[in-house]
């Protein structure tokens, strides 16, 4: 059964063990304070597996392994390019950060963020439900000790604690759900799962049943409304160099695990679950958006910005079934408007969180929305790197956020289902109330006199990184239609097979 | 690379290039560098006039590129005589806006210039888009550089008027949105063009007129929702006021012109005695309000809200002459409007006061301003041989021929025009000197005569001799009439 084919799908995967172990290793003998050497094999590690999955991706086989346990499409290789790239940008951004809070003692910061992303990793090319909960797994169990990495400060601690228990309460959750499902229909394997589920021979109670649980576990790790207690107490507790590692990368696996779930194994429960994230999503955009406005704490205000932001992802994702009918073209619209709205913020976050952190480095933390106070006089480059990612989150064009609710927005619509269409009004009424609360940061920053006259530095890599990043969410604003076409394009392959 | 897409693309590439200087030391550097990009996306606006072909309603100067494959966008670009004349407008108002600043923006120049540069391109992109989408991104981008122009230069307030102008207009061009996925998941495209024929039932014409209705009213602004224009226009700095009011107001009316009235005609029919009753309470009762106001800038701008009610009664009256007359005070607004905020801006500039009673014998220490200042005071009341009379006029001949009454209640607005216009320029011009800040003026200096000169040449000349202006729209504006004559059901 583990022939060359199967080493082949899990490459990515391999390599980045190997090199979590070897960095770990490594890292014993490395004595300065930024730890270099470790910084420098990450970062190359991950470009080398973004490279091997880029690779993978625009082959755009699929090819199942390891008797159907592990699954590599087009899909799944873009999310793990992606991923891999978001976290190599994550490292660049956060490292000043970690050294200047002695988060850099032990090269952990760097290992566990390998680890992290092979959870993700392992999620996203899971094609089993327990391939999926291991990678889940994986991947939690590093956030928790990441976002505790500052053992002596007590806010992360707490944090730690309490992302530690919701989410293992949400695994659990996840768990029992998905051992409902094994018992009704007697598989693990999702194409299993499937075809037992659709042929309709199993009872639908035993399903509802899981699927409620399923669905619940899977909205505690997207961080959705009302499973989102979480999110606003570990962005804000996490040292912000693990915020953005929790709040980045890991999106893109959240939204691998739900399609995978929910769409390649649950579909023809889909008028069941698609009604729960109708609820989910609505809930998520009213309070986000409004419990966003109400905060100070820049983290906060991201962290709730995050729920509504999600909440418009699900959105995406439960119009792709109209009237219990699935059709390829519109769900393949509806999935990748999800797709390309996950990737699209994950790309706007890294550089919302990289102008957070460069100003958390001038020894204070600054985590205030005041202490942005005036930034374009201090810093006019990355006063505009941060209004730029604020007017795209707010959805303003011709910046990339705006197409991708536009791409949600029209699956809504072009369902045809008036209920639908007014959800999308909805949608449209609450980001105009998101509106303000981004507004607002850009006003502090230009319009607010500054409370020092220091000018922001950072290192070449930083700044380089920065201002591609932020460069990256004007450029594709312009010219959105190539991401789009590669997650229409990735979305439908993974669809056809 | 088309014409169109210079007139765009020129202004905002020079843009970007003077957001890029941005030491205290450069900034005269950055003002000549701002000055060349406005000039040159006036010279390119040229070629556009001596090659617009009249007596066709077709879209010329067309430019067709895919830019959004996936969901059939194209970048499609393309000129009728309804839009033709808000391209080299645009741009002119640009380098008036670039010189006007000159001297009295000295902190972040490049960030200002930079603004209004992207900003004129914007807005020309809005003017040209003949694909809903992109004519939704030009119109909802134009939003950030204002937002930052009137958060960063200017007055006391300005925050809570940044805000306002920014979640108003948000807020009626996201409904828009929904309008534009509804027509191109019924159409299968973005083009405005073929919207235009698109059959729809009455109470699709209604949602998507309502929708539609629901950003232009609140850009023209129209009332109720001209609340927010008032408030910016205060805060504003001078530059900001121009352009909102010269250029910026006129794609809410140019919107009800593209989209509303083609594309859903029986609604605008339906609904016609709607925006005709609101664009009547625009026009008297915000004239009336107009006259009570102790702030200048706040005069011109309900003055502003009641010409822009000309604008939209002479829409909905459905006949030729006043749709024409409609545009024509769009045009003519654009110069009169942008006139009298730089006016006001010359002398706050001076005094730093707005306050009608701050001045008083202005005409004695400052004779050459207001002989300019007249001009223009008249011109916003309309007085024949000036640019404000032949859009009323012709609006108020339609709106004659349409319903008597209507024609009679729309020609008090000349009546209330004067009224607030002559006695703001007898408190502020004439009389004695009043005070010591009016003792000390200085007359205008050359830069600010010849701004002054070139738009005062551009409101005689188009009073006296408008047949540049209306030649070039009667082909556009009978195929349009034709269009919302056709009922869809």
């Amino acid at each position: 059964m583990i022939d060359n084919i199967s080493w082949l799908a899990i490459y990515p995967e391999i390599v980045l063990l190997v090199m979590g172990c070897v960095i770990t290793l490594v890292d014993l003998g490395v004595k300065s304070r930024g730890r270099t050497v470790t910084y420098i094999l990450s970062l190359l590690t991950l470009v080398v597996v973004a490279v091997i999955t880029g690779m993978y991706a625009s082959a755009g086989n699929t090819f199942y392994a390891f008797g159907n346990m592990v699954v590599s499409d087009s899909m799944g290789n873009w999310l793990k390019c992606f991923a891999a790239i978001a976290m190599a940008v994550t490292l660049v951004y956060g490292r000043g950060y970690a050294r200047d809070r002695e988060m850099l003692r032990g090269g952990e910061y760097f290992s566990l963020s390998l680890l992290a992303l092979l959870g993700m990793n392992v999620m996203i090319s899971g094609n089993n439900f327990l391939i999926i909960y291991l990678g889940l797994e994986l991947l939690t169990l590093s956030s928790y000790a990441l976002v505790c990495l500052r053992r002596d400060n007590e806010t992360a601690v707490e944090a730690g604690m309490k992302y530690f228990v919701l989410g293992a309460m949400a695994s659990g959750f996840l768990l029992y759900g998905l051992s409902m499902i094994y018992g009704a229909t007697g598989s693990l394997d999702i194409g299993e799962v499937f075809k037992a589920v659709n042929s309709g021979l199993i009872r639908h109670q035993v399903l509802v049943f899981g699927l409620v649980f399923v669905v619940a576990g899977l909205a505690f790790k997207l961080g959705v409304v009302p499973f989102h207690m979480w999110v606003p107490d570990v962005y804000q507790g996490a040292p912000t160099a693990v915020t953005i590692i929790v709040g980045g990368a890991p999106k893109l696996a959240a939204f691998a695990i739900v399609i995978r779930l929910l769409v390649d194994g649950l579909l023809p429960l889909a008028i069941d679950w698609q009604q729960m994230l109708a609820v989910l999503a609505i809930m998520s955009l009213l309070v986000g958006n409004l419990a966003a406005i109400a905060q100070t704490n820049i983290k906060r205000m991201l962290a709730y910005s995050t729920i509504s932001q999600m909440g418009f992802v699900l959105l995406g994702l439960m119009s792709g079934v109209v009237n219990g009918n699935v059709e390829a073209a519109t769900a393949g619209n509806a999935y990748s408007a999800a797709m390309f709205y996950v990737v699209t913020y994950v790309l706007t976050t890294l550089a919302t969180f990289g102008v957070v952190l460069l100003l958390a480095r001038e020894g204070f933390e600054s985590e205030e929305i005041a202490d942005f106070a005036g930034l374009n006089q201090r810093s006019p480059l990355y006063a505009g790197v941060m209004a730029i990612c604020l007017f795209s989150m707010a959805g303003i064009p011709p910046l990339v956020g705006f197409y991708s609710k536009l791409a949600v927005l029209q699956a809504l619509v072009a369902s045809g289902s008036g209920l639908y269409i007014a959800l999308a009004v909805f949608a449209v009424i609450m980001s105009l109330i998101g509106a303000f609360y981004y507004l607002r940061v850009v006003k502090v920053m230009y319009f607010d006199k500054p409370i020092t006259a220091t000018k922001v530095s950072a290192p070449l890599d930083v700044r380089a990184v920065l201002v591609v990043n932020g460069a990256l969410v004007l450029i594709l604003g312009i010219v959105p239609g190539g991401l789009m076409k590669l997650c229409s394009d990735a979305v439908l392959r993974a669809l056809a097979s | 690379m088309g014409l169109l897409s210079l007139a765009i693309w020129t202004p905002i590439v020079f843009g970007a290039v003077v957001l890029a200087f941005g030491k205290q030391e450069q900034a005269k550097m950055v003002r000549w560098i701002a000055l060349i990009g406005a000039l040159a996306g006036l010279l390119v606006t040229i070629p556009l006039y001596t090659g617009f072909q009249l007596g066709t309603s077709a879209m010329q100067f067309v430019e067709k590129a895919s830019w959004i494959p996936r969901f059939g966008i194209n970048y499609y670009l393309g000129v009728d005589g309804i839009s033709f004349w808000f391209v080299p407008l645009t741009a002119f108002i640009t380098v008036i806006v670039v010189l006007a600043s000159w001297e009295n923006i000295t902190e972040r120049v490049n960030q200002y210039m930079g603004a209004f540069l992207i900003l004129s391109g914007l807005m020309i992109g809005v003017f040209s888009a003949l694909d809903g989408l992109l004519f939704y991104v030009f119109f909802e981008a134009t939003l950030i550089p204002m937002y930052l122009i009137i958060g960063i230069w200017g007055g006391p307030n300005r925050i809570y008027a940044a805000f306002k102008f920014f979640l108003y207009t948000l807020m009626g061009s996201l409904l828009t949105l929904i309008a534009i996925l509804y027509l191109y998941t019924k159409a299968g495209s973005f083009e405005i063009l073929a919207w235009h024929q698109l059959p729809l039932s009455m109470t699709e014409q209604t949602l998507i007129f309502f929708a539609f209705f629901a950003a232009f009213a609140v850009k023209v602004p129209m009332f109720p929702v001209h609340t927010w224009l008032p408030d910016v226009h205060v805060e504003a700095p001078t530059g900001g006021s121009a352009v909102l009011a010269a250029i910026m107001l006129k794609l809410g009316a140019y919107g009800f012109l593209r989209f509303s009235m083609p594309i859903a005609p029986d609604a605008a029919h339906k609904w016609a005695w709607l925006i005709i009753a609101l664009s009547l309470i625009a026009v008297i009762y915000v004239g009336l309000v107009a006259i009570v106001q102790k702030d200048m800038k706040k005069l011109v701008a309900y003055s502003s809200v009641a010409h822009m009610g000309f604008v939209t009664l002479g829409f909905f009256i459905f006949n030729d002459i006043g749709v024409m007359g409609g545009i024509v005070q769009m045009i003519a607004h654009g110069f009169v409007s942008g006139a009298m905020f730089l006016c006001i801006g010359v002398l706050y500039d001076r005094v730093h006061s707005r306050e009608i009673a701050a001045y008083g014998g202005v005409v004695n220490t400052m004779p050459k301003f207001a002989a300019f200042a007249l001009l223009f005071a008249m011109a916003n009341c309309g007085l024949p041989g000036t640019a404000g009379f032949i859009g009323e006029w012709m609006v108020i001949l339609g709106a004659t021929k349409f319903n008597f009454w209507i024609g009679v209640l729309s020609a008090t607005a000349l009546i209330l025009g004067a009224a607030y216009t002559l006695w703001m320029y007898k408190r502020v011009y004439f009389g004695p000197v009043t005070n010591d800040n009016v003792r000390e003026l200085q007359d205008i200096g050359g830069r600010e005569f010849f701004i002054l000169a070139v738009l005062a040449a551009a409101v005689l000349y188009m009073g006296i001799y408008p047949a540049p202006f209306t030649d070039v729209m009667g082909a556009s504006v009978a195929d349009l009439l034709k269009h919302v004559a056709t009922s869809k059901l």
